[in-house]
């Protein structure tokens, strides 16, 4: 799923940048502080899919989990698997720096957009109903992803459409593991925690509340500080 | 690979604290963060394969200068290669060009054998040089470097939780694994086996959260105000000044020679 340094246009590279700039600037303005602390640790437990291999056939891949992401986070899956990247760009070498704009779209925009469509089926049904739409966006947000990777491969030159042709149809069984493991999840998330997939109703109805207690508190540390 | 965010040593990374740091690891990291991107810039826009390749040894070289494990740093290297490898047995045979042999009815041409060689320096160029040059720079230090240059401090805390809980939450992964072991599970092409790990990554994001809300709930209790302190002692010296000079030299000799050499075929 990752491109590496090197192959890709010019063009490309800077179009993907381009576009992970946007996007991590909507999804930071979508971020406020007290919100920071739970996207970095479900950031960070979306890293550790990462590092969880699930057994395909004689092998075995590892997970993604960005259509849960998206799901869970909206636009702050952007910033949430940005990060991800990064470090394992930075740390592993897994990628590359000057392709980071563009896994980074392929990996988060599909996140994003699955997760606003999805997110408010999946919280408007019962879990079983849940599950299946959960299914859906996981494996939904894997293909959006390489046919994402197969236009990044193909507007850098001819010769890649058949590796991209062939990392869609390679991606194929991913999908379909991706989407029940994916199920599963949020089927188990509706009945132990529904509030973690009902994150949009839930922005609206805290919103105010979370800036209440805020203000007045800010309103008392200034008053406290020109008290001295 | 998960022993970088290892929890012995929660948030460093190789780095070899107690001990003198190489040559490389003695500059600012802010020089080294920024060498690391236009090193990669550099090496994508170079068209030759020649100019690439000493790129590579550049990078090469650099290993020398750290204190990174010769045998550990490429086998990282190779572990990338293996992503690619398809691609670039591929290019040559979807190229269009000058066949130059043919295997099974299908012909490999020049162009896209040099392309393929090319793509496959570069990425190795580029990933060595960085391991390089961020060799013994922890995930930590690494946030507080990109904070002084001015990446947004949302992104910059976002990354510093997201360290900080990587070693914590894959604790938790295995101690749930163990769970799963003991009352006799084994990952199989089952579909029992996918709900499994279905149900096991959901339970993980359920405790994430709720250690997510313990973790806002503490903070606040300490008067969190919407700001971190970021604690380093970066120092910019003159000679962190002279490695950025000479390095941004050696990227402009590449580039031009590179160029050049086209013009002199």
């Amino acid at each position: 799923m990752h491109i590496v340094d090197g192959a890709l246009a010019p063009e490309v590279l800077i179009g993907g940048g381009v576009i992970a700039v946007a996007g991590l600037g909507l999804g930071l303005r979508k971020l406020p502080i007290d919100k920071i602390p739970a996207t970095g640790v479900l950031s960070a437990t979306f890293f550790v899919a990462s590092l969880i291999h699930v057994p395909v056939g004689p092998t075995s891949v590892h997970l993604i989990m960005s259509g849960l992401a998206g799901l869970v986070l909206g636009w702050a899956a952007f910033p949430a698997l940005f990060v991800g990247l990064l470090l394992q760009a930075v740390f592993f070498g897994f990628g590359g720096l000057t392709v980071l704009g563009v896994n980074t779209v392929n990996i988060a925009m599909p996140a994003v957009l699955i997760g606003l469509t999805f997110r408010g089926l999946v919280a408007r049904s019962t879990p079983k109903v849940a599950a299946i739409w959960g299914g859906i966006a996981g494996a939904a947000s894997i293909a959006v992803t390489t046919i994402f990777v197969a236009i990044s491969l193909g507007l850098s030159g001819e010769g890649f459409i058949p590796a991209a042709k062939l990392v869609f149809f390679a991606h194929i069984p991913i999908m379909i593991i991706e989407g029940l493991i994916s199920a599963a999840a949020v089927f188990l998330i509706c009945k132990a925690k529904p509030e973690l997939l009902r994150t949009d109703t839930a922005d609206i109805a805290h919103e105010p509340a979370f800036d209440a207690p805020a203000s007045p508190q800010t309103a008392t540390t200034a008053h406290e500080a020109s008290n001295g | 690979m998960s022993h970088l965010f290892g929890h012995d040593q929660p948030l460093g990374a190789q780095a070899s604290s107690g001990t003198a740091p190489s040559f490389v690891g003695s500059f600012d990291p802010r020089v080294r963060v920024v060498a690391a991107g236009l090193f990669a810039i550099m090496v994508v826009a170079l068209h030759q394969v020649e100019f690439a390749f000493g790129a590579f040894l550049v990078a090469f070289g650099t290993v020398f200068l750290t204190d990174l494990p010769l045998r550990l740093t490429l086998k990282r290297m190779a572990a990338m290669d293996g992503f690619i490898i398809v691609m670039l047995v591929m290019l040559p045979f979807t190229t269009p060009g000058t066949p130059m042999f043919s295997l099974f009815g299908a012909d490999a041409s020049k162009e896209g054998l040099m392309h393929a060689v090319l793509i496959g320096v570069r990425a190795n160029a580029v990933v060595l040089m960085m391991l390089c040059l961020l060799s013994g720079l922890s995930p930590v230090a690494l946030g507080h470097t990109l904070y002084r240059l001015k990446c947004p401090a949302a992104l910059v805390h976002l990354m510093m939780f997201t360290v900080r809980y990587i070693s914590v939450l894959h604790d938790e992964y295995h101690r749930l694994r163990m769970a799963m072991k003991l009352r006799g599970f084994r990952a199989r092409n089952t579909f029992h086996t996918y709900r499994s790990f279905g149900y096991l990554f959901g339970m993980l994001l359920v405790r994430s959260l709720e250690r997510a809300e313990r973790v806002l709930d503490a903070m606040k209790c300490r008067g969190f105000s919407g700001h971190f302190p970021m604690i380093d002692h970066l120092e910019f010296k003159s000679r962190d000044v002279l490695f950025g000079v000479g390095f941004v030299a050696l990227i402009f000799a590449f580039v031009l020679l590179d160029r050049m050499y086209v013009f002199a075929y």
